[in-house]
């Protein structure tokens, strides 16, 4: 456990200077944007309320689709820009509304004696009409930042690195401790946050310029101690000056899940003993994943055979294990440039999985024998599972239609079949809780399921670099299905973390050779 | 020096609420418009600093076709006192009586001797009141805060409506007293709207009487008293000598 806090306060500068850099950047942007825009708006009724509609319909955009929506606007690039755009655009609402509300709100005949003193239209505005609504204005400001601060952790899966980590990463590695961390901080730097524009508002409102000066402070202090681990960037320094990638600056994407991160890991200290500099971009999601790697964005990282065989080919036929491989990195090299240094050993394919009892008691051994039960049976799995082609070959293949589906985090799964929440999961075979549960994994005779090869891809830029291929050559072949299944056992079932089971992993490779 | 001719002002497609009015006020002269509520005072009044537009009609200050002129200079020109007083009520009283002298560029120097000067005349002592928010004066002196945030800017011409309106009778008497003697001195060129019939003919030099948006006489109030001329405009003149001989009968 402390050593598990020590790990986590080990992130907290990185972690929670991007999340204010990142806040704080998108809100500063959304400011600027709105106000002007509301007031330019608040002179025409019709303008307002278009402008108003437009904002309303970008807020009913969830927070994650809006941040994905992003990615895919600026052609696959991930990191800060997506998640400060979106961030940006979420943020324009309510200092809008309040700008336009605020505007509309102030007595008209000040605004007529404005006129009759002799101000111009922008002398009115300026000293009359937004003072007057500043304190509404204000409170948009503060609506804000709590929304911004508090959707940036979404930004996680987008390769923007914030106290999103703690919570994504906990949550699939069933460390409590890490989702809360991550919360209280997020909860924390809103209430900072927040208080520091309500000290700046009362400023202004008593004219108080000692007050004016702490809120000035307090935000430069945040800001200035926020940016610090950002300047002076963090990078896992190398030890060895002569060693082979001495030099090099290489990025490891992972997708959510915990066999990603103890790989991860593992790859990383591997590239840092080689003399590498290593930065981390955990919780990216698949697509996300694969279009950062085709940018150059990420260096590395592992994905499954299968995986890109239906959602990068568009194939949806199965094919035996060596063909598939030989298309998967054809496609890969002459489509995106991006390289395949070889398979790691074991694969992580989707079956499915059946409470050992219940199994029994319905006579069930294959996938087939799902269907035409009595009672229809409910499935549970991943979201992101049933709208995948797999799913709908396997339900196509075996008749499936009358099945019952319910999406669910992927770490919740084993639990919910182990206790009878649902009858059949789609489970990861590498999954350490098939064992400890008792789960029976159904055959599948008619091969639905494609092979998932796990297999390391190396960006465009890096495929011709053969210092770094030759050290990533190593672990092709090093990991097989059981030893996978052992780590994330470790971490999913006995609470270690993932940089104590990749130092496991990388044990038992070595003690191999 | 100031004139509306045959200005008119109907909103959309309604009945005209200032009908083909004209009349003229010349230098140094107070003209008081009389009417009943809703008769068009405060709408002849704004259309001569073009606070409103006229729909039709020609408004000259000092020969010049106003709708030809940049409103906004026109108005820091033009003082205006407001009906509701209208002050801003982010700015203290300093502020506020400094407004349009700061629009024109005055030092801050002489927007502050300015606005203390003012201060004394619409008798509020200088150092009470400067610094305080309107929320905390009373409607009388809010009223002759406005009144002096009017005269700041030193103008030729000073539009008021009903600037007496929240004050009680004595400190009435004594603040319309002084802004006869100041409106004298200064030759101000000045049209004040009023209810009151007496403030009319004591204040005057002519007395515009309006009822319906139009203009039922014009004349000086000796003429005025002399000859109404009109049973409405008879009633009207009769009104506060009617009162008088009311409180005469209660005396004992
Ligand atoms: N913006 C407007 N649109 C339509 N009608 C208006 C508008 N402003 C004023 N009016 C109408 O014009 C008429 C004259 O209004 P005005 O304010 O000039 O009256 P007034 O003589 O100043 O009355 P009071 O003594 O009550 O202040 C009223 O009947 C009023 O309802
Ligand atoms: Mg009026």
């Amino acid at each position: 456990m402390s050593s598990n806090l020590t790990e986590l306060l080990a992130q907290l500068p990185a972690l929670l200077g991007g999340h204010l850099l990142l806040s704080a950047s998108a809100l500063l942007t959304g400011i600027l944007f709105s106000i002007p825009l509301g007031l330019a708006a608040s002179g025409s009724r019709r303008l307002s309320s278009t402008v108003l509609a437009a904002a309303g319909v970008i807020q009913t955009i969830p927070g994650l689709a809006l941040l994905a929506l992003m990615v895919a606007a600026l052609g696959g690039t991930i990191g800060f820009m997506p998640a400060y755009l979106a961030l940006a655009l979420y943020s324009v609402l309510p200092v809008l509304r309040n700008t336009v509300t605020g505007i509309a709100g102030v007595d008209p005949t000040v605004i007529e004696a404005a006129d009759g003193v002799g101000m111009t239209k922008w002398q009115r505005m300026m000293q009359v009409e937004l003072p007057l609504a500043a304190p509404v204005i204000i409170a948009g400001i503060r609506t804000s930042t709590v929304w911004v601060v508090g959707t940036a952790t979404l930004s996680t899966p987008v390769g923007a690195p914030s106290l999103g980590n703690y919570i994504f990463a906990g949550l699939q590695t069933r460390n409590t401790l890490s989702v809360v961390f991550g919360c209280v901080f997020a909860a924390l730097l809103a209430i900072a946050l927040d208080q520091l524009v309500r000290l700046a508002e009362n400023a202004v409102r008593h004219r108080n310029k000692s007050r004016g000066l702490l809120a000035i402070i307090g935000l430069a202090l945040l800001i200035g101690g926020g940016l610090m681990p950002l300047v002076f960037k963090h990078h896992s320094q190398s030890n060895f000056p002569g060693a082979p990638l001495a030099g090099m600056e290489i990025t490891i994407g992972a997708k959510t899940f915990t066999e990603q991160y103890i790989l991860a890991e593992a790859l990383a200290e591997d590239l840092v003993n080689n003399g590498a500099k290593v930065n981390r971009l955990d919780n990216l999601g698949s697509a996300v994943l694969f279009d950062a790697l085709a940018a150059d964005e990420v260096d590395l990282y592992v994905d499954y055979a299968g995986t890109l065989w239906t959602t990068i080919l568009k194939r949806s036929e199965p094919a035996v294990q060596a063909q598939m491989l030989a298309e998967v990195t054809d496609h890969l090299s002459s489509n995106f440039g991006i390289g395949i240094v070889g398979r790691l050993g074991f694969e992580n394919a989707y079956a499915f999985a059946m409470g050992r009892i219940s199994a029994n008691r319905l006579g069930i051994e294959s996938i087939g024998e799902l269907a035409n039960q009595p009672t229809a049976l409910t499935i549970g799995g991943d979201p992101e599972f049933f709208a995948r082609p797999e799913w709908s070959r396997v339900r196509d293949i075996y008749g499936l239609e009358a099945l019952g589906t319910r999406g669910m985090d992927s770490t919740f799964m084993y639990g919910a079949v182990r206790d009878g929440a649902v009858d059949v999961i789609t489970a990861y075979t590498t999954d350490g809780r098939i064992d400890a549960f008792d789960l029976v994994v159904l055959d599948d005779p008619k091969q639905a399921f494609p092979s998932y090869d796990a297999i390391l891809l190396v960006s465009p830029q890096l495929t011709g670099n053969t210092a770094f291929t030759s050290v990533l050559g190593k672990w092709i072949g090093t990991i097989d299905t059981a030893l996978m299944r052992e780590a994330n056992g470790q971490v999913d079932l006995d609470g270690a973390t993932p940089k104590q089971a990749a130092a496991f992993l990388r044990a038992r490779i070595d003690a191999a050779r | 020096m100031l004139s509306l001719t045959n200005v008119s002002k109907s909103y959309d497609d309604r009945d005209p609420v200032v009908d083909q009015v004209s009349f003229a006020a010349n230098v140094g002269e107070l003209v008081v418009i009389l009417g009943e509520s809703g008769s068009g005072k405060t709408t002849t009044l704004k259309m001569i600093n073009r606070l409103i537009a006229p729909s039709s009609g020609v408004i000259r200050v000092n020969g010049q076709d106003t709708s030809t002129v940049d409103p906004v200079i026109l108005r820091r020109s033009i003082g205006y006192v407001f009906q509701g007083v209208g002050l801003f009520p982010h700015m203290n009283v300093a502020q506020n009586i400094g407004i349009t002298p700061s629009l024109l560029g005055w030092t801050s120097n002489r927007i502050a001797h300015t606005v203390d000067r003012l201060l004394e005349l619409v008798r509020l002592n200088p150092a009470d009141y400067r610094l305080r928010m309107p929320f905390e004066l009373s409607g009388g002196q809010q009223q002759r805060v406005g009144f002096a945030r009017a005269l700041a800017a030193e103008p030729s011409i000073l539009l008021l409506d009903e600037p007496f309106g929240a004050l009680d009778l004595i400190t009435r008497y004594e603040v319309r007293h002084d802004f006869q003697k100041l409106q004298e001195e200064l030759g101000l060129t000045a049209i004040m709207v009023s209810h009151d019939v007496t403030e009319a003919l004591l204040l005057a030099d002519r007395v515009i009487v309006m009822r319906n948006g139009r203009v039922l006489r014009d004349a000086t109030p000796d003429d005025l008293v002399a000859d109404p001329g009109d049973p409405y405009v008879a009633r009207l003149i009769e009104m506060p000598r009617a009162q008088a001989r009311f409180v005469e009968a209660l005396a004992p």
